[in-house]
């Protein structure tokens, strides 16, 4: 009668992804490891070694401030993402069932287009000579059209407009689940819409919030693409000086030691997150 | 003194008539139970007065105040809702001092009178605790003492005990009646079960099909229902299709000559007898009928009687229990002054 206790998933299942993680991602962060490491041979490749002069050049001020403006344009790029999802999510699922599908068939599609197009597309639009400028200029609102790209507002646009429909798809399936009469309670008991909407239905859902803040947070840290396309040199995140390094500098041990940095930053920061998410939550 | 009034309520989703002219005086202090079965439009009827659906047309007005216009969160009333809606982030101290809080009201007041509300449904010492770790009963509770935290004018609830397992609703049946009369408050209870409603109401108001089919005590609407619904939804009731011709009712079978204090609440014609199961008895002439069943429940005896294709049921004490069997022939007679003649 052993039969009877048997899962219905056997467990060898579990056996198979994580054999092509080990593959597909463990093996070449192990080889990762083993560059960043490595000796480099000026004008040249690299041997193999052991020495931290790599890890060592990370610790002064210039990519100091690169790490600290990858986190803050991520942070920046999350935050913003998630204050504009979750009122969106919310209102959502206020509409009728097929007005949500399609808004939600919309969001996918956003998700086809590539991170170029996205970017191109920006470029263009924010542009002097083919952008929304001459529109404001048309209307009157500025005396000549104007050039809003490259600058930090052009990328944070670029970088939100990737990341959003990921925010979204995160807090949709908590967000219609969340009991309408939570918030009705909250009204019947004095609270405003507002205060409502504030004190009760984000605190509720605060851990899919802080999921769709991490998503959103370590899908932008690796953006390479838009930074260039839309940034000003200033802006540029780590991933862009990791290619720069390994390319055009032909430094693959130090692009290899900021890859491994950029990672921990990453797990630290979803740790950070998980952490803060538990310390006073209730299981979600 | 007249608390709540509704004047011509009505409420529409679209071509649908969810609640039709409504209009009645609720006195104050009194428990009313909104009684009807699922989509009669109680518990519309409910969020209109509670202001979370906005009316048709009609007006709720309370202590003779217009509050048609007034948002919910304006109105200062209590509610409990179905799926208690316990703020699963707070602690259940926190929970019931939320209408407090929203209030502006200082911590140590908050504290105090959280404390006061849950001695008074009897749940001290769970003020620190989370809502995930109380029982369902308890979870009632804290819901109820959070509905009454502002000493609310009205205090309403939406079919609150559902949740609950049967023995430990006809306890808080029995508790929230109790807890009521202690405070005075008047207060809307949305159920749609008839004993509950029988249990707790001072006032019962039987709903159907979007209208209020009768209101009154819950005695009089058991002895005196105004139409078929009406019988047939509080208690049980048997109804016999028949012909009315003075005080004359004829049906197959035979003929009932109606006592004094009979009812007739419809024109001559084709009209419905309803006369409840304990007022069925055996005589020596009478109706004929078949013995169909026997049902004994310990506390009484029911029988099932069959006659022309339509049952009568017939209760009995234990002791008074008359000696026929199965397929056996009986006649039929009605307690009198206990029938009433309905439009069919």
């Amino acid at each position: 009668m052993k039969a009877v206790q048997q899962k219905i998933t056997p467990g060898w299942l579990g056996a198979i992804p994580a054999a092509w993680l080990a593959v597909l991602f463990l093996i070449p962060f192990a080889i990762m490891l083993s560059v960043s490491v490595a000796h480099r041979v000026p004008g040249g490749f690299f041997e193999p070694g052991f020495e931290l002069t790599s890890y060592a050049r990370l610790f002064t001020p210039f990519f100091g401030r690169i790490l600290l403006t990858s986190v803050l344009v991520a942070a920046g790029a999350a935050l913003i993402c998630v204050a504009l999802a979750f009122p969106f999510t919310v209102v959502l699922t206020g509409l009728r069932r097929r007005a949500q599908t399609l808004v939600l068939v919309v969001l996918l599609a956003v998700l086809s287009l590539s991170e170029v197009i996205i970017g191109f597309s920006l470029s263009t639009l924010l542009s002097r000579t083919a952008g929304v400028g001459n529109l404001l200029a048309w209307i009157g609102l500025t005396e000549a059209p104007q050039a809003y790209t490259p600058s930090l507002f052009a990328l944070m646009a670029g970088l939100c407009y990737l990341g959003f429909p990921y925010a979204v798809l995160v807090l949709y399936p908590p967000v219609s689940r969340l009991d309408p009469e939570l918030g009705e309670a909250a009204r019947i008991m004095g609270a405003s819409p507002l205060r409502a909407f504030v004190t009760v239905t984000m605190p509720v859902l605060r851990a899919p919030l802080a999921g769709a803040l991490i998503l959103v947070f370590v899908f932008t840290l690796g953006a390479y693409l838009l930074p260039q396309l839309l940034g000003r040199p200033r802006h540029w995140t780590l991933s862009v000086h990791i290619t720069d390094q390994a390319i055009f500098q032909s430094n693959l041990p130090f692009a290899a030691a900021m890859a491994v940095l950029l990672l921990l930053v990453a797990l630290a920061m979803v740790g950070l997150a998980l952490l803060l998410g538990r310390e006073k939550g209730t299981p979600a | 003194m007249t608390e709540l009034s509704l004047r011509g309520l009505t409420k529409r989703f679209g071509a649908a008539t969810a609640v039709e002219d409504v209009t009645l005086d609720i006195p104050h202090g009194k428990f009313v139970c909104l009684l009807g079965p699922s989509g009669c439009g109680k518990t519309t009827l409910l969020r209109l007065i509670a202001g979370l659906e906005e009316p048709t047309s009609g007006q709720v007005l309370v202590a003779g105040q217009d509050q048609t216009g007034v948002p919910t969160h304006r109105r200062d009333f209590g509610m409990v809702f179905q799926s208690l809606a316990l703020f699963p982030h707070l602690s259940v101290a926190e929970n019931v001092a939320y209408p407090l809080a929203i209030r502006g009201i200082d911590r140590a007041t908050r504290r105090k009178r959280a404390a006061e509300l849950l001695e008074m449904v009897r749940l001290p010492d769970v003020g620190e605790r989370r809502i995930h770790q109380l029982s369902g009963g308890q979870r009632q509770r804290v819901a109820i003492a959070r509905g009454l935290a502002i000493d609310p004018q009205v205090f309403l609830l939406d079919e609150p005990l559902s949740a609950l397992d049967a023995n430990l609703r006809e306890h808080m049946q029995v508790e929230l009646r109790q807890l009521q009369q202690r405070l005075g408050v008047t207060t809307v209870v949305v159920t749609h079960d008839q004993k509950e409603a029988l249990t707790m109401a001072d006032v019962l108001i039987v709903m159907d099909q979007g209208r209020v089919q009768q209101m009154g005590a819950p005695m009089d609407l058991y002895r005196d229902p105004a139409n078929a619904f009406v019988a047939g939804f509080i208690g049980s009731t048997n109804l016999i299709p028949c012909r009315l011709s003075g005080r004359v009712l004829d049906m197959p079978g035979g003929r009932v000559a109606l006592a004094d204090g009979d009812r007739v609440k419809c024109p001559e014609g084709a009209a419905v007898l309803s006369v409840r199961p304990e007022d069925v008895r055996f005589a020596e002439q009478g109706l004929p009928a078949t013995v169909g069943f026997i049902r004994d429940l310990g506390e009484s005896v029911q029988f099932v009687l069959e006659r022309d294709g339509q049952q009568v049921t017939a209760l009995f004490a234990p002791r008074e229990r008359p000696s026929v069997g199965l397929g056996d022939t009986v006649r039929l007679a009605f307690e009198p002054g206990r029938l009433v003649v309905l439009a069919p």
